[in-house]
């Protein structure tokens, strides 16, 4: 199946990748050919079949609800790449351009 | 005492440091000491960690001054794939968006290998999060096989298996998500496992593709492998996916031999385009081999397995996009120091951070997963899984393990596969399907082929790491893998 650089660009927005002209060139080349391979499953008559998500079948993992130390707000707050206050300081979200396209 | 660590093993150094042939402060020196030779050429470690290594180190003399009974691994000096956290290291995933990011807690495998009185030597290189079969895809250049440092070592797992190869360290941990520790463990000529879905706790290892992830060991010998998974399984309250069984010593059944034991040949795995001959022929002698031990060799089809490489190379995108997706300059990780909006941030910052194979990774799966395409692909790919998991489980009601060979191919040239992703991705098309099914398998090397190891998988349905391990330790005992790389040899002379 071919993609075109316009579904590469569409699909780049959804995985908030701010990609190059060329990287989207080269994508769309490399993503069909590897959807092409993958597709083989395509040719697989699987009706009926059950879809696994995981190979084993674990049930009510549940632990004991006991209330233990977790991460303290200097730990999380330990690799940010910019803070203030024991926050994390990001730029402005209402109105950005992403918001509007997607 | 020899303080050549390519020729000691875990056990052999357990017992030095409890009987004070050998201090575990010397051990640290002499890992440091083969590293500090070989490393410029191997490029097997993102960070050394010399402070904690010599930390653990004190903690066990101190241990031995006492008196105190030693805990099974104390004084084995082991390195981590540097996906793991350990406090006081960076853990980058070999990737830039990373290459900054300090562990706040420690990854519940390393800290049992901790417990255990291993020695942390350091952080090891890996393909950028783990996407790749040869550890080219690294922000910090390739690792080296040493067999021929111009070819690769395998991957992801590169780095770790390179430094068991060389003899730098005894044991190292990496992860396996598709085939990434029995593939290099292939390619270096090490015993490389990957135990069963769920074993080991996946707690703070940076997740690639969370229902198929799974960290297990490289070792030289099939017993330090058996010692190592001992130190690492069990349950986990910190990941509800780990399972919780009794206790296992992996390493009592070891000396039962392969009397008896039903070994299943996967014929249509060696009639599989693309397979070396060489390769194809030395996996057939090792099943003569079981034969000749009194196994009862037998030949079964995995009639889907060939579908494994498709679904995979659909869940596996699909998963780490959802999983990378929480890299977005925001809590850690690389950030661009000029963004407009939130929405820039995001897209510049995971643009710049990502490498290559990471960007075509997340591109894949989120196109997998994304609206008029998901039950085409991801929904599908779900069904093969299925199907898969049926194949084995027919085959382990004629067979107690099955032999396939590790990898395609013995280790290829650096750069070889580096522009064409399709090629490197069925490097991967032995192993992919245990990941698919969650069952155990090693790669054990099973001879040379122009000078270079060939790997031997032995599979085993879910939770029979103690027959899959019976049966390498049987193998090992009747065909010996007693060749070292030549940089090996060479520092040893």
């Amino acid at each position: 199946m071919a993609i075109s650089e316009e579904q590469v660009r569409h699909v780049a927005l959804l995985a908030r990748l701010a990609l190059t002209d060329e990287q989207v060139r080269v994508l769309a080349g490399q993503l069909s050919t590897i959807l092409d391979h993958v597709e083989t499953i395509q040719e697989l008559n699987l009706a009926g079949v059950l879809p696994t998500a995981h190979a084993l079948a674990v049930t009510n993992a549940q632990r004991p609800d006991e209330v233990v130390p977790g991460l303290s707000q200097e730990q999380a707050l330990r690799n940010a790449p910019k803070q203030r206050d024991g926050y994390f300081v990001i730029p402005r979200i209402a109105g950005a351009d992403g918001d509007l396209a997607v | 005492m020899n303080l050549d660590l390519s020729r000691l093993t875990a056990g052999r150094i357990r017992d030095a440091v409890a009987s004070r042939e050998v201090s575990a402060m010397e051990l640290v020196e002499a890992s440091y000491a083969r590293i500090g030779a070989l490393e410029e050429r191997v490029h097997a470690f993102n960070q050394l960690t010399r402070e904690i290594a010599l930390r653990a180190a004190e903690r066990v003399d101190s241990m031995v001054a006492e008196g105190a009974g030693l805990p099974p691994l104390a004084g084995v000096p082991v390195a981590f794939k540097d996906n793991m956290n350990v406090v006081g290291t960076n853990t980058t995933c070999s990737a830039r968006i990373l290459a900054d990011h300090a562990s706040v807690y420690d990854c519940t495998a390393v800290g049992r290998m901790l417990a255990a009185g291993a020695l942390p030597i350091g952080k090891c290189n890996m393909d950028e999060f783990a996407f790749g079969s040869s550890t080219e895809n690294s922000a910090f250049g390739p690792t080296h096989n040493p067999w021929d440092l111009d070819r690769v070592p395998g991957g992801s797992s590169g780095g770790s298996a390179a430094a068991v190869s060389a003899g730098m360290v005894t044991i190292a941990l990496g992860s396996d998500t598709g085939g990434s520790i029995r593939q290099p463990g292939a390619l270096t000529g090490t015993v490389a496992m990957k135990p069963t879905y769920g074993r080991v706790s996946r707690y703070g290892l940076v997740a690639f593709a969370s229902s198929l992830d799974q960290i297990g060991p490289f070792t030289k010998t099939v017993e330090e492998c058996a010692q190592a998974l001992n130190a690492i399984c069990g349950w986990d309250p910190m990941d509800a996916t780990s399972v919780r069984r009794p206790e296992e010593d992996f390493t009592a059944s070891l000396r039962e031999g392969a009397r008896g034991l039903r070994v299943g040949v996967v014929r249509d795995m060696l009639s599989a385009e693309g397979l070396a001959p060489d390769v194809r022929s030395q996996v057939l002698a090792a099943a003569d081999t079981f034969a000749e031990l009194g196994a009862e060799v037998g030949e079964v089809d995995l009639p889907h397995a060939k579908y494994g490489l498709d679904a995979y190379y659909i869940i596996g995108p699909a998963e780490a996009s959802s999983n990378l997706a929480r890299f977005d300059g925001i809590r850690y990780g690389y950030r661009v120091s000029d963004p407009n909006d939130v929405v820039d941030l995001y897209m510049r910052s995971r643009a710049e951070g990502f490498g290559a194979e990471s960007i075509r990774r997340i591109m894949i799966g989120t196109y997998a997963l994304s609206a008029g395409y998901y039950e085409a692909y991801y929904g599908q790919a779900q069904k093969v899984r299925t199907l898969i998991i049926e194949d084995f489980a027919r085959a382990f009601e004629r067979f107690d393990v099955l032999l396939t060979p590790t990898s395609p191919t013995v280790a290829f040239r650096i750069g070889e596969k580096a522009d064409d992703p399709l090629q490197m991705y069925l490097s991967d098309v032995y192993t992919i399907p245990a990941n698919l099914a969650g069952i155990p398998g090693v790669s054990i090397p099973c001879g040379l082929s122009e000078g270079l190891p060939v790997g031997l998988q032995i599979l085993g349905p879910h939770f029979s790491e103690s027959t899959v391990l019976r049966a390498a330790a049987a193998f090992e005992e009747a065909r010996p893998f007693d060749v070292v790389p030549p940089l090996v040899g060479e520092l040893a002379a």
